[in-house]
């Protein structure tokens, strides 16, 4: 079920490892599995799974693991919000109402027409830079004050 | 900027520029010519792990423990596969370090690693990266390949018959994975939980073979300790304390960010490198070492010099270095509630002291912060806290106690204030003005 370009990546990183170790590449495969499906559905780990060689339940074991997979389906984009202490110092929960506030939801609540899903995150080890938030995994925004807040809203559509 | 302050730096020096971290700027500062010195002038084994003992090296993760003498532990005449290790999984609330080093000096990794491959005699290592840092874990990739192109990876390694390969690997969201066992067993595809020791790593690791484990910036002085020999190295630093140390300024001060200074200085300077505390208010507290670390009392912070000894005497830990810094607008009893709920959020679950514990820790803690603390909750969350110190697999239980306990011992009066008023000692506008987050705009 996963697509050719996908499988390509996720032998690049069965590659990383000794080659009876090939479960080690399921943290990345899981990753690019959720990449190209948006979220990890039971058919997308169970894919992986029979990739890898490995069984469907210690895969799944993973998948619910890490907080980084979304095992229920997300908005177009996911806005990752760390509230931790070093970022709640500098404006990390203000900046996480500031976000509720603006699209009328709570976190881990996903916005009428799906564009965005809102979390609160723990430390995404970018501290110097708080308020941080993270779109969709991948790329972190610094110094989010509501100025910068609004430019991101602006250009996620 | 690479870095917003330093004083006799070595990690972060020349790396201004957009194409620092590549492999051609990193040989014009120097880069890979102590690996090359290494593997073409016959330096044993033994002399490489020899020198960094004599830097007196001291992990830079958080245990502070000697460099020198955990590479001495790795059985290096064993034959078959062994592997060297690098924790890059940076997620130590306050701690944001590695993440700069991994940015600006990739490649000061790279050559550390293999001067530790070399030293020990593995062939093969993982860099686990910090999921979050995504940008970060590509570029590190990018690294590799240059290192890899140009001969500092990969068989046969300058012509020298040593082979040593490195290939770097995600996490994705899971702060456990710092501690070294629980992120073996995520390269080996599993949940993070730590395992039992002993067996130590350096006889049962990754892949149950001989392993050490270091910290990125550990491996990042490594080529510099080399190049300027032990001696100097230690020097640069303080005795027991040797080198300089990247320290994470975050809270309330004016410049938050990366500082490297010589282990020693004292913390008043690097308070006022970090453009002192934000709107001139009064240092209330400070957290030296990233979260885990117990609380001290601004007064006495003031007192301290920034290196393992002077912070151990104030009571709390240097860590990983993460000086997080609070000022008089800030709720302790708040600060502590978000705290309690990162390790009860963390708590990997397979101690129950640890899973059981963390989630009273929060609760109490919680109750407090929300007007319904009880006469004997002070009382209540220092028995939790005994009842978890000491019964764990990992430190991850310690590390949500020390907190509580050091919050409660010096800060008990906001506390009680709280279960008897019901409210903050801090009015709320107060709090909500020292975040700057509103006025950011104004």
């Amino acid at each position: 079920m996963l697509t050719p370009e996908s499988l390509k990546r996720i032998d690049r990183e069965i590659a990383k490892y000794p080659a009876d170790q090939k479960q080690s590449a399921v943290m990345a495969a899981l990753a690019i599995a959720q990449e190209e499906q948006g979220w990890l559905s039971s058919e997308a780990i169970e894919c992986v799974a029979g990739y890898l060689g490995m069984a469907p339940i210690a895969a799944y074991e993973v998948a619910t693991f890490y907080n980084m997979y979304d095992l229920k389906p997300v908005g177009k984009y996911k806005l990752s919000v760390c509230t931790n202490l070093p970022c709640m110092l500098t404006g990390g929960v203000d900046a996480g109402e500031y976000l509720k506030r603006k699209l009328g939801i709570g976190f881990n609540e996903t916005t009428p027409d799906g564009l965005i899903t809102l979390k609160e995150s723990e430390c995404m080890g970018a501290c110097g830079d708080a308020p941080v938030m993270i779109v969709n995994n991948r790329r972190m925004c610094s110094w989010m004050n509501p100025e910068q807040i609004d430019k991101l809203l602006a250009e996620l559509k | 900027m690479a870095i917003l302050g330093a004083i006799n730096p070595m990690l972060t020096v020349g790396l201004d520029g957009d194409n620092a971290w590549r492999l051609a700027d990193y040989v014009k500062r120097d880069g890979y010519s102590a690996l090359r010195r290494i593997l073409e002038s016959g330096i044993g084994q033994g002399d490489v792990i020899n020198e960094v003992k004599k830097s007196v090296l001291r992990g830079r993760g958080g245990a502070g423990f000697p460099t020198g003498l955990k590479w001495s532990f790795m059985p290096r005449a064993f034959p078959g596969d062994k592997y060297v290790v690098c924790n890059s999984d940076e997620g130590e609330p306050g701690t944001f370090k590695d993440r700069d080093i991994l940015r600006y000096n990739p490649h000061a990794v790279i050559e550390g690693m293999a001067i530790a491959g070399f030293a020990m005699g593995a062939a093969r290592g993982y860099n686990y990266i910090h999921g979050e840092i995504w940008e970060i874990y590509e570029r590190f990739e990018e690294a590799l390949e240059e290192a890899r192109a140009a001969g500092f990876l990969g068989r046969n390694i300058l012509g020298s018959g040593f082979d040593f390969d490195l290939f770097a690997h995600h996490g994705y969201g899971a702060y456990i994975c710092g501690e070294e066992t629980a992120l073996l067993e995520s390269i080996e595809g599993k949940k993070g939980q730590p395992r039992f020791k002993p067996p130590f790593p350096a006889s049962f690791g990754l892949y149950g073979k001989p392993t050490t484990i270091n910290n990125t910036e550990t491996f990042a002085s490594v080529p510099y300790i080399i190049n300027m020999g032990g001696d100097q190295y230690l020097e640069a630093g303080k005795p027991n304390n040797g080198g300089t140390k990247l320290f994470s300024v975050s809270g309330h001060v004016n410049r938050p960010g990366n500082y490297e200074v010589p282990l020693g200085t004292p913390f008043a300077k690097l308070l006022e490198m970090a453009g002192g505390m934000r709107g001139g208010r009064r240092l209330k507290g400070c957290i030296p070492g990233g979260s885990s670390a117990p609380v001290v009392p601004g007064p006495t912070m003031m007192d301290c010099t920034m290196d393992y000894d002077s912070i151990s005497k104030a009571g709390s830990m240097l860590g990983s270095g993460a000086v997080i810094v609070m000022d008089e607008t800030t709720c302790m009893v708040k600060a502590l509630e978000r705290l309690s709920y990162f390790y009860y959020e963390e708590s990997c679950g397979q101690c129950t002291p640890c899973r059981e514990g963390t989630s009273w820790l929060y609760k109490v803690v919680h109750r407090i912060e929300h007007g319904k603390g009880r006469a004997d909750d002070l009382d209540l969350l220092a028995s939790v806290t005994t009842n978890i110190m000491g019964r764990t697999i990992c430190a991850l239980g310690d590390a949500a106690s020390m907190p509580v306990q050091s919050f409660i011992k010096h800060f008990r009066d906001e506390f009680a204030y709280h279960i008897e008023n019901r409210k903050c000692l801090v009015p709320v506008d107060v709090q909500r003005a020292g975040s700057g987050f509103f006025t950011a705009t104004a």
